[in-house]
This record gives C-alpha cells, sequence and structure tokens, in this order.
C-alpha cells in the first residue's frame, strides 16, 4: 500500500465514525480475552481500546449534587471561560473528575480522599470566614479567589494553608488534565497533530527564526 | 499453515519449536521458515492484529481516566500492552527487596509479538568495542563473536525490518553499508537547539535510529539481497514490503501501527513466515518445560494450554527459546530431568546470572527560547530524531565509571495529555484563573526532556533463580530477583545528571527539580528501562556460560536460546536490533546443521 492510498483509506475510515477525530477499528470480537477479566473493579489488562468510554461505565461515580456544585466552581475558578477556549466545566471537567475519584485504582483512591477532603475545607474555611451558613460554592467571586490566593501556591502557602494547598495542586492539576485533553483544550494551546501527513516537513522557516537557528 | 489449535499440533513431529513470537522468536520463526523448516510457534499470550485493534487516532478524552497510566495500562490506556506490565494477573515473580536500589522490576506482555508491539522501536548497532568489552577494561565478559560475524546480520535486519538513520562515521557507532538506512525524519525545533548547544558543549548530535518506515521498503530490491538464490522467499517477503505503508507522521508507535509503518514482530516477521506456510502459531500456550528424549536431546516442549488450563506437549527436532531473557532462563531451570538435576542447560550453575538492565536517569527542563513558537505540526515519527551517541570513549579512564551511555532527549508540541498544565507550580508561582490559562499556552511546548541509557556491568549480585515457595496460577514456580547496581552504574547516572543540566542550562533554559548529584538516587529502578539480557550467556567455555557461540546450550546440542538471555554484556546500545541479529545469525547456523544432519 502507498502513503496516498493509506491516507485516503485512514480518512475515509474516520469520516464514517461519529464523534472521532481519526480512526476507529473495530475490536478483536469474540475472540478476544474478556475485558475486565484481571483486576477485579478496573478495566482488566484487555480492554477493549477502540470503543468509546463515558464517566461512569466503567465503576460507580462518587459525587452528590453538592460535591458538583463544589467542582464546579472551583474547575472554573481555575480554568474559566476566556477569549480562546469555554470554561473547564463546559466541557466536561467535572464529569471527568468524578469519573477520576471513583477509579478502583491506588492513585485515583489518594487523590479520593485528597479531593474530597479538600471540598470539605473549603466549606469550613467559607464558613469560618464569611459566616457560618456559607458554602464556598456560595461565596462571591473575590471571597473566591481571597480564599485560593492563600492556597495556590504550597510553596509559599503558611503553614495552616499547607495541607489545602496541596489538595489545591492535585485539583489544578486534574483540572487541566481534563480540560487540556478535550478538543476545546487542544485548540486552545493550538495542538495542530494527530492528523495523517503525505510527508513530515519539520519546522517552519519562522519557528527556526524564532529561536535564533533561521 | 496458520494460527492452530493445540489439538492439531499434537501427533506432528516439527522440526524446530521456536519458544516466542518477539522480537528474538520472531526473527528465528522468519528466518528458518523462508528457508523451509518446519516450524511450531509457541506464544503465551492471545492472539493480536493491529490493523483490528491498534487505537491509532484516538484522542485521551474517549478513554477511561483520559488515558492515565493505570497498573491494569502502567503505559496509558492505549499502549499496545495486553495482559501485561509489571505485573501480570496469576503470574506472579518475587522481589528480593522492595527498595530500588535492590529491586528488580519485570514487564511482560502476554501476546502475540510480546514486548516489539511497545517498544520505542529505537535500533541502534552494537559497535566493535561492544562485543570484547573485558578485553578494553578488564571487567565483564567478551562475547565470543565479533561486530564483523554479526554485521552482515545487521544488515539484513536493517533491510528486512526497516530503520531510519544516517551514518556518521562516529568511534564505536557504526555506520551500515548503502541500502540499509531510510532517510532520517526532519529534526523538530527542539532537537535542533539542543544539537547546537551541545555541539558547543563538544557533545555530538546525529540522526535518531528507529525501525519506522520513512518511506515505502524497496521491495523490489531487497529481497533478493535477503535471500539470495531463495526465489520462493523473495517473492514472499517482496509482497510483506509492498503491504507496510510508510509513516503517516502521526499518534504513537507504542499503540501499535494498523498500516505496519513501524516494526512489529507481528506486522513484519510473523506475516511472511505464515505465507511460507511453513508456521504454525499457537496462542495462549505457556511454555513451561523442556523435555529430553533418553540420549539426552531435546524433543519437545510442555506447555499449559491457558484456554482449559491442560498441560500438553508439542515435539520437534531442535528446541528455540525466545521467550525474553528472563523467561527462557525460567523454562531452562524449571526443566529438570534426572541428566540434569539444577535445570537443563544449567551445569555451570550460569542459568539466570549475569542479569542486566541499562542504566537509566531523566532530566526535564523549560526552555524560554521555545516558548510560544508559531503552532506547527510536530508529531513526525513519534521519537528520537536525533540522539547523543557516547562520546567520550577517550576519557573512559577519567570518569570514574568504566562504560557509557547515549542520550535520548526529545521536545515538542505534542498531543496534550493528562499531564498537560500539570506540575507547573515552578514556574508560574500557582497561577489559576486567567493567567493560569495563559501560563499554559506559554509553556506548553517548551518542555525538553533528557534520558540517558547506559551500559551496565554484569555481576554476581544481579540475577534470577526459581523460588522455592512460589508458583503461578498453573502450578509453575516462579522466578525471584536479586538486583544490585555497582558504582560503574549509579556514578554513570550522576554523570548524565550533570550533563543533562548543563546541555539545558547551555540552552538557556531552568531544570525541574535541579540534577541529583547522587547517583544511587538518580539512576532508574532495576528492569524498568525494560532492556534486561543475560540470564544464559554464550561464552568460549562451558564451566562459564551457558552457550556456545551459535547459542547453542553446551548441555545439549539441539536446544538454542534466541532472545537477550545469551547477552554477556549489555551495551547502551538497545538491545533489540542485536536480539534480532543475533536471531537470523544462530537460525542461519541451525539451518545449516539441520541440512547436515547433525541435529
Amino acid at each position: 500500500m502507498d502513503r496516498r492510498t493509506t491516507i485516503k483509506w485512514v480518512l475515509a475510515v474516520a469520516a464514517v465514525t461519529p464523534g472521532m477525530h481519526g480512526v476507529a477499528y473495530g475490536h478483536a470480537g469474540a475472540g478476544s480475552v474478556a475485558a475486565n477479566a484481571a483486576s477485579g473493579q478496573g478495566y482488566g489488562t484487555d480492554p477493549n481500546l477502540t470503543k468509546i468510554y463515558k464517566a461512569g461505565e466503567l465503576w460507580p461515580l462518587t459525587f452528590t449534587s453538592q460535591h458538583r456544585h463544589m467542582a464546579k466552581v472551583l474547575c472554573d475558578l481555575i480554568i474559566p471561560a476566556d477569549t480562546s477556549s469555554p470554561s473547564a466545566s463546559e466541557v466536561g471537567v467535572v464529569d471527568f473528575i468524578d469519573e477520576w475519584i471513583s477509579a478502583p485504582y491506588e492513585q485515583q483512591g489518594r487523590d479520593r480522599a485528597v479531593v474530597l477532603e479538600g471540598f470539605a475545607w473549603l466549606n469550613r474555611e467559607a464558613a469560618s470566614r464569611y459566616g457560618a451558613r456559607k458554602s464556598f460554592a456560595a461565596l462571591a467571586h473575590e471571597q473566591h479567589t481571597a480564599i485560593c490566593d492563600d492556597i495556590c501556591f504550597a510553596a509559599k502557602a503558611k503553614p495552616r494553608f499547607l495541607e489545602a494547598a496541596r489538595f489545591f495542586a492535585r485539583y489544578r492539576d486534574l483540572t487541566a488534565g481534563g480540560f487540556y485533553t478535550t478538543p476545546q483544550g487542544r485548540k486552545d494551546v493550538r495542538y495542530v497533530g494527530n492528523i495523517p501527513l503525505p510527508r513530515f516537513d519539520g519546522p517552519p522557516p519562522e519557528v527556526l527564526k524564532k529561536v535564533g537557528l533561521g | 499453515m496458520p494460527f492452530i489449535e493445540p489439538s492439531a499440533a499434537d501427533g506432528q513431529t516439527y522440526d524446530v519449536i521456536v519458544v516466542g513470537s518477539g522480537a528474538g522468536g520472531g526473527q528465528t520463526a522468519y528466518t528458518l521458515t523462508m528457508d523451509g523448516a518446519r516450524v511450531l510457534m509457541l506464544e503465551a499470550g492471545r492472539k493480536y492484529d493491529p490493523a483490528l485493534e491498534a487505537p491509532m487516532f484516538q484522542t485521551p478524552e474517549l478513554a477511561p481516566l483520559r488515558e492515565a497510566s493505570t497498573p491494569d495500562k502502567p503505559f496509558g490506556f492505549y499502549d499496545a500492552t495486553i495482559d501485561g506490565g509489571w505485573q501480570v494477573p496469576g503470574e506472579p515473580y518475587v522481589q528480593t527487596s522492595n527498595d530500588a536500589p535492590g529491586r528488580f522490576d519485570w514487564w511482560r506482555a502476554r501476546m502475540l509479538g510480546g514486548r516489539t508491539n511497545h517498544w520505542g522501536r529505537i535500533s541502534l548497532r552494537n559497535g566493535p568495542y561492544d562485543f570484547r568489552p573485558r578485553s578494553r577494561d578488564g571487567l565483564g565478559f567478551d562475547w565470543p563473536i565479533s561486530y564483523e560475524e554479526l554485521a552482515p546480520y545487521y544488515d539484513k535486519v536493517e533491510m528486512l525490518i526497516g530503520v531510519y538513520g544516517a551514518n556518521d562515521g562516529l568511534e564505536n557507532t557504526p555506520d551500515s553499508p548503502p541500502g540499509c538506512l531510510l532517510p532520517p525524519p526532519k529534526p523538530l525545533v527542539s532537537d535542533l537547539l539542543i544539537a547546537d548547544r551541545s555541539r558547543k558543549l563538544g557533545i555530538p548530535v546525529i540522526a535518531g535510529h528507529r525501525a519506522v518506515l520513512t518511506q515505502p521498503l524497496d521491495w523490489k530490491n531487497t529481497p533478493a539481497k535477503l535471500h539470495p538464490g531463495n526465489t520462493t522467499a523473495q517473492q514472499i517477503v517482496a509482497d510483506a514490503m509492498k503491504r507496510r505503508a510508510a509513516c503517516l507522521w502521526a499518534t504513537p508507535c507504542g499503540r501499535g501501527c494498523s498500516v505496519g509503518a513501524n516494526y512489529q514482530s507481528v506486522t513484519v516477521h510473523l506475516p511472511p513466515a505464515l505465507a511460507s506456510g511453513k508456521l504454525d502459531i499457537l496462542t495462549d500456550s505457556m511454555a513451561y518445560e523442556i523435555t529430553l528424549d533418553k540420549a539426552g536431546r531435546a524433543n519437545g516442549v510442555k506447555y499449559v494450554d491457558k484456554r482449559s488450563g491442560q498441560q500438553r506437549q508439542a515435539t520437534a527436532r531442535v528446541v528455540v527459546l525466545a521467550a525474553s531473557a528472563c523467561e527462557s532462563a525460567r523454562i531452562l531451570l524449571n526443566s529438570k530431568p534426572s541428566s540434569f538435576p539444577n535445570g537443563v542447560g544449567n551445569s555451570s550453575g550460569k542459568v539466570g546470572k549475569y542479569l542486566m538492565d541499562t542504566v537509566g536517569s531523566a532530566v526535564d527542563g523549560q526552555v524560554p527560547l521555545l516558548e510560544d513558537l508559531p503552532p506547527h505540526n510536530e508529531d513526525g515519527a513519534d521519537g528520537l530524531h536525533m540522539y547523543t551517541p557516547w562520546w567520550l570513549y577517550e576519557d573512559a579512564g577519567k570518569l570514574g565509571f568504566a562504560r557509557g551511555y547515549h542520550i535520548e532527549f526529545g521536545g515538542g508540541r505534542r498531543m496534550p495529555g493528562i499531564g498537560t498544565g500539570a506540575g507547573l507550580e515552578w514556574l508560574t508561582g500557582g497561577s489559576y484563573g486567567r493567567k493560569f490559562k495563559e501560563d499554559v499556552r506559554r509553556y506548553y511546548g517548551s518542555f525538553v526532556h533528557f534520558s540517558g541509557r547506559g551500559e551496565m556491568i554484569p555481576n554476581e549480585r544481579s540475577y534470577c533463580e526459581i523460588d522455592p515457595v512460589a508458583k503461578d496460577k498453573w502450578g509453575v514456580p516462579v522466578l525471584r530477583f536479586h538486583w544490585q547496581w555497582s558504582e560503574h552504574e549509579t556514578r554513570q547516572a550522576a554523570h548524565m545528571q550533570k550533563t543533562f543540566g548543563q546541555i539545558i542550562e547551555a540552552m538557556g533554559g531552568r531544570v525541574r527539580g535541579g540534577v541529583e548529584t547522587d547517583g544511587a538516587k538518580a539512576i532508574h529502578t532495576g528492569g524498568s528501562i525494560i532492556h534486561e539480557v543475560g540470564g544464559a550467556i554464550m561464552g568460549r567455555d562451558p564451566k562459564d556460560s551457558v552457550t556456545n557461540k551459535w547459542c547453542q546450550t553446551w548441555d545439549v546440542a539441539n536446544l538454542f536460546v534466541t532472545d537477550g538471555a545469551p547477552f554477556p554484556s549489555n551495551a547502551d546500545k538497545n538491545p533489540t536490533l542485536t536480539i534480532m541479529a543475533n536471531a537470523w545469525r544462530v537460525a542461519d547456523h541451525i539451518l545449516a546443521r539441520m541440512r547436515r544432519k547433525e541435529i
């Protein structure tokens, strides 16, 4: 098969696959070892790689409606909408974080504790700063940023904020990971790959010029 | 002949049983069948076809957990590895230490094609020095073969599988003859910047060598060079080469390549071997014991049919182990007829001994010059467009460690993943909100990564043996690993750190987390580079080696080993290309001896 034929074929397959940026080939099917066989509640060592997965279909989710509200507010404090892209919650990051902290793996289990305890801390902090009945989610934007400013940088956080700062760092990482792995996030950083090319040209002249190698 | 059921192998006597379907097993079966030998291949994992299964263009949001690493899929959801990883359910191994300095981690892939499916495809030839390390510095072992003996097979493997690269004429970094290599891909801007600054420090940077087709293979001329006088083989290979497409310059090779643009045993070695009509493959069939006849010759292999759990036996004139270095050692040690109570091939006591991995250490940096570059596609061939071969041969006596390393580096505006935007506090001071989005845009694509890959010298304290207690779920005794680095390795890791820091600084960049001056902390865990070799080393003397120069066990004349186990040293060059070249050499030898009726 020459390259031109290959690319035509790849694009043809992509075109008939709704919601996909590229190719989805059929799975090996009945002959293959059953998915989810090996490690209990995880997806196992032989999952179907060409299927589209949705949060909640592999393991039960965790967030209550209050959690979701908190998660949304926090996601959008970290990644708000701007002229380049929507906010994190608008592209499904709350669902992703719920999927993440609910996963039956060790790392995700640790993050579950960090996130849920962090949420509880934020509500306690909101109540202590702004009145006993306030939840963090219900605060005004200036009140949100007043708290976030104290916990956004663990290296410079006051000792009493250190644990909350570690939570915030983890939550920011998860929010970013969730956001930049969406089509809108890829567009935001101007990622232009993952498409078949007839040839690879390397960096264009303006790029080389900018780094002083032109 | 094709993929068969165990019952179809019963009652048949093959010329050769090959245990394993990866780089060593794939090459062995290919060479044997192209010359007409009837081969049965035993593979412990399931059948796999990347044309049907490779998730080539899938994006992370379609996967669970945005494709992140989990214990089920340690290299990420879309990694090609099936039923593998650092642990395989039901197939444990024992580590004598849980702490990094004494720990050995074992990566397995129980699938057709084995670890050739996920590997980095970095394909470097060992150089002439790498075959006689002991003669040069008194450490470790020389090989019983020279570079010159293996060179024709490197040529053939490069032409068959397709390797890009260039000839730079550097010391102990062999050139390939004309017609062997495909053109290298154009460097990324980060490659060019690293090359420019490295050269100012006296560090060479040259084209990388990887098993990826940057253009279609020369199916008109190459087959006659690979199989002179064998028109049947030539036709089969030409057809197989025609079916492989050149690189699409997108999607990670480690997911598998549905168009056959990279080397995987399943897309390169096995199709022509199957097309010859001489290869039968039994998947889900885990070999665990070599059987001998009354004369002490191997007559077959016992295996577990994993689907039924039954123990079965296959028979052949010759047995070749290519199950991976440690698994081959395990099979030898678990084969204990009364004539070899310590294991077949183990009269020297050296089976499992001199296990080696590659010395690894890494440094990341951020380079302001690479910030905010105009968007352009940097997917390329997925890795190693350029690299640095070891360059300090003349300083060997002054460095405090005996052997060298090469540098694999990378950067670029690659597909954002779960780590994009993560861990930026050291650059952003903890920004969030609109400022955070601006920061991510600014820093995306401005990171560079350096990994050292260095030579470990074999030692008496790094080995595997059969654990006296533990067994896998079929009752087969499992391996227990012992591990210890020497100062040759830890000092080398410290040197890597220092060097990478210097290069990043020369680029005007910042090192993340600083360089680690303590080599024992800088070095990656044993086994983690997945370059393990040794365990059945070849040599000139039956007293201190397991096989002769033909990778034929001293104990049993018709038993051979063609994976990494016979390596008496582990040069900094990634071992896969050498495994294939050596397997082709050994398979040619087996064919010649079978023709002479010697085996």
